[in-house]
């Protein structure tokens, strides 16, 4: 009986060729939007580290007090150095460490190349298990070098393709500006997206770093960051790089690994303890306020995901629904101009369980075409992503075999859905009413 | 043309005629939003930045190997006599960042030295007494900074300016009735005196929690120091393609330990115009795309719908027409019949243009719509309903009325 459901609702949809076409492309663009939309979506919301998202933690602490905030500005989200030096003494978590953004300029051994900037990242020892960041060449370095402030580095290995040939590299030297660094470790491929760790200077979505190295070395070497230095609620600073790292600007970021609750209800209560005695001890003028973010938290918090994006999204969703509304409407016209072949059929003894699946079937077929069609829709979508979207981002969404099979099955759903009225009325046609007027 | 007869009419088809009043609604509703994003971009976009871009190029340079602050004032200088040399070259300063460049300082500016009892943000440029000329600055009141004014700074030094220049929009903040010349303001712990005031200078940022203070720049009268640097150069008229072929150069003649990025090391201005407002750009292009895309959808739908009425009442068409109804009865009957269901749907349209606003607002910041938006999108959808329906009315006028004796 399917077979010649199939038969008969090819043969109507060929009957009416415009209106056919017009109801595919309508659900083929509607989802193809929706679609495209919803990969970048998809792209620039996803769980960087889905195994460990709720075991990784930002701590925060108000360095300013309330004052600061009376403009409706935020607690800054990221720690003045001397409080994510003295998180980091305390080492209350299992993992820790303290980062900020750095850039150098590399300067080849061979000297025929010209010197070209590097960036990368400032760190602790801790930073390679607790992101399990994985390596090709060696590993990270150990607490030791870090208490040592060692001049080691851990590099990309698309900078060790540049550099070394995809060879291992370890025990090589770099000159990153004016000091030498030894490898001691390659990282494979890594970059999770969003870059969790330094989102809060909006550098969620780039190429991955060139390299890390100690955090203790970098501070000896005046390096600079690379990122946010946000003085905004300190009453000023003294000249020179020791007055800066003495300062309330808030420049680090900082991450803690806590296995389980318990872990994490005690970092809580470390936290208080700690703002508490800055008060105690005169450097805070306030009640403490302190606060700790699981890694997904802190994406939304940090608004990872840009709010043109959400509504791309929603608009593309609203404009789905209309199509979807205008596939209702035609199919009902298309079905119910059909009375007269329903009655004789139901007069001939077709049941209206066997109308409904005859339209249903007829639906259904609109809903794979507008399926295919949507298919090749969001692949020119998805080509010219570019047009619309941040080239960082737009380069991360991309067809999939998931997406793919959502497209199908999204046209396929909401065709049917949508036929669902239209086919009751038709299977409540009255066979006796169209047989009289004839 | 009287409407209760089509008001009857309408009660057989109540499912189709709510699903074009739905369809109505929701695309108006859609539409009125999408345009008023779209407005909102482009108002973003065509902000003047106050600067001569047309005749502008920006180098990003950086030293290798972390000279110190007195090499690099040497070297700075070595750049600047350089470049001031290349043929079709006007004019070019150094500084930290540039208008539309989407990094920088941004210092509260005050009436007193407590820091945090800022009037207002404002962008900060470091500037020597070649930048207003290179930017093209309209000068709207004082003078221009003089050469041994012009302080030094290293890395992590203070920002404490003796002098400064500031845009009116700043100046209008600060002094809101009188002339800032002369004037004290605090962007540090000691007053910084107004010498100057040019008309308009943007400041690096485009993002919309900036927006409010984006023409609040300061230049302060310094060389900063630091192993990164900026170089905005001024090309003669008509010399910015051959001007921007030869300064990396030219620069890389003077040593070869410095990076200028093969790939954007040197931009002209049209180029960091391009990418600060890329993201506006691109919303106002998916936008528009959308809601051409569903004015066709909706349009279509209706022709869709519209047609199977018409075929439908082919005999009562015929039997009205038998009875005396012109051409012009029927025609204005399905024009009136498409004109009743779409202002219902605009009129519900409306309501949820405005809801859907509301909320927008509530999740994005952005503006409330204007109703503007939301009549032009009535009138527009009214139009494209009558539009569509003429096609499929014209030929229900054409029927004869021998169909009202037809039995099939």
């Amino acid at each position: 009986m399917l077979a010649y459901y199939l038969r008969l609702g090819l043969h109507s949809l060929r009957r009416n060729p415009l209106l056919t076409a017009l109801m595919v492309l309508a659900i083929g663009v509607g989802v193809a939007t929706s679609m495209t939309t919803y990969a970048v979506f998809r792209a620039v919301s996803a769980n960087p580290l889905p195994d460990k998202s709720s075991r990784l933690f930002v701590p925060q602490i108000d360095p300013w007090g309330p004052q600061a905030r009376l403009d409706g500005s935020d607690v800054p989200d990221a720690l003045t150095y001397t409080d994510a030096m003295a998180l980091m003494r305390d080492r209350k978590g299992a993992r820790q460490t303290a980062i900020y953004p750095i850039s150098h300029t590399l300067i080849p051994d061979d000297v025929s190349r010209e010197p070209f900037h590097v960036s990368g990242y400032a760190a602790y020892a801790d930073f390679f298990p607790m992101f399990e960041a994985p390596f090709v060449y060696g590993s990270g370095w150990d607490r030791g070098q870090d208490d040592a402030h060692a001049a080691v580095v851990v590099i990309s290995s698309q900078l060790n393709r540049q550099l070394f040939g995809g060879a291992s590299s370890l025990g090589r030297t770099l000159r990153l500006d004016d000091h030498d660094y030894q490898v001691v470790g390659v990282m494979a491929d890594w970059n999770p997206r969003p870059r969790f760790y330094d989102v809060n200077n909006d550098d969620a979505f780039n190429d991955p770093p060139d390299f890390i190295l100690p955090f203790t070395h970098a501070v000896d070497t005046h390096t600079d960051t690379d990122g946010n230095n946000n003085c905004r609620g300190t009453s000023g600073r003294d000249p020179g790089w020791d007055g800066w790292l003495r300062s309330g600007c808030a420049w680090v970021s900082f991450w803690v690994e806590l296995p389980d609750s318990a872990a994490v209800a005690a970092y809580r209560s470390y936290l208080q303890g700690y703002a508490a005695e800055q008060t105690r001890a005169g450097r805070f003028h306030w009640p403490s306020n302190t606060a700790l973010f699981n890694l997904t938290q802190w994406l939304r918090h940090e608004q990872v995901v840009p709010p043109a994006t959400r509504m791309s999204l929603l608009l593309s969703l609203g404009f789905f629904l209309v199509c979807l509304v205008n596939t209702v409407g035609l199919l009902l016209a298309k079905f119910m101009r059909r009375a007269g072949e329903i009655g004789v059929r139901r007069a001939l003894g077709a049941s209206r369980r066997e109308i409904w699946l005859q339209f249903l079937v007829e639906a259904a077929m609109v809903g794979v075409a507008g399926g295919v069609a949507g298919l090749l829709f969001t692949g020119v979508g998805m080509s010219s992503i570019g047009l619309a979207f941040d080239p960082d981002i737009a380069r991360l969404a991309h067809m999939s075999a998931g997406l793919i099979g959502l497209t199908l099955l999204c046209a396929l759903v909401a065709t049917v859905a949508a036929a669902f009225y239209p086919t009751w009325r038709a299977a409540h046609v009255q066979p006796a009413w169209q047989l009289k007027s004839n | 043309m009287q409407i209760r007869p089509v008001l009857a009419a309408l009660r057989h088809h109540k499912a189709g005629t709510l699903l074009i009043a739905a369809q109505i609604a929701l695309t108006l509703a859609i539409i009125c939003n999408a345009l008023f994003i779209i407005h909102e971009r482009l108002a973003r976009l065509s902000q003047p930045s106050g600067i001569d871009e047309s005749s502008l190029l920006v180098i990003g340079n950086e030293w290798v190997g972390k000279p110190t602050p007195a090499q690099i004032a040497s070297l700075m200088a070595a750049d600047l006599d350089t470049l001031r040399k290349v043929p079709g070259v006007a004019n070019v300063y150094a500084t930290n960042s540039y208008p539309l460049s989407n990094g920088g300082m941004v210092l509260g500016v005050g009436h007193s030295p407590d820091k945090l009892k800022y009037v207002i943000n404002a962008a900060t440029y470091f500037a020597d007494e070649n930048t207003l000329s290179t930017l093209g600055l309209k000068s709207v009141e004082g003078r221009n900074f003089r050469p041994n004014e012009i302080g030094v700074l290293d890395g992590k030094g203070a920002v404490q300016p003796a002098e400064v220049i500031i845009t009116r929009a700043l100046a209008t903040q600060m002094f809101p009735h009188a002339s800032a010349i002369g004037k004290p303001i605090y962007v540090s712990a000691r007053p910084s005196i107004v010498i100057g005031v040019v008309d308009r200078l943007r400041t690096p940022f485009v993002d919309s929690s900036m927006a409010k203070w984006s023409d609040c720049s300061v230049l302060v009268p310094y060389r900063q120091l630091t192993p990164i640097t900026q170089y905005v150069v001024r090309a003669q008229p008509r010399q910015l393609d051959a001007v921007s072929q030869r300064l990396r150069a030219a620069l890389y003649a003077v040593t070869r330990m410095r990076v200028i990025s093969p790939k954007d090391g040197v931009r002209s201005f049209a180029q960091v115009r391009e990418a600060a407002y890329r993201d506006d750009r691109g919303m106002a292009i998916l936008m528009g795309g959308i809601s051409v895309v569903l004015l066709l959808v909706t349009g279509a739908g209706i022709v869709g719908l519209s047609s199977f009425w018409v075929g439908q009442r082919r005999k009562q068409i015929g039997v009205r027409r038998a009875l005396g109804a012109t051409r012009r009865d029927i025609l204005s009957y399905f024009l009136t019949e498409n004109l009743l269901i779409a202002a219902s749907g605009v009129a519900v349209g409306g309501v949820l243009a405005i809801g859907l606003n509301l909320w927008l607002m509530k999740q994005f910041e952005m503006d409330r719509l204007g109703m503007g938006y939301v009549l032009g999108g009535v009138v527009a959808l009214l139009l494209l309903g009558q539009g569509a329906v003429l096609a499929p009315a014209l030929r229900a006028s054409r029927v004869s009325p021998v169909e009202a004796t037809r039995s099939v």
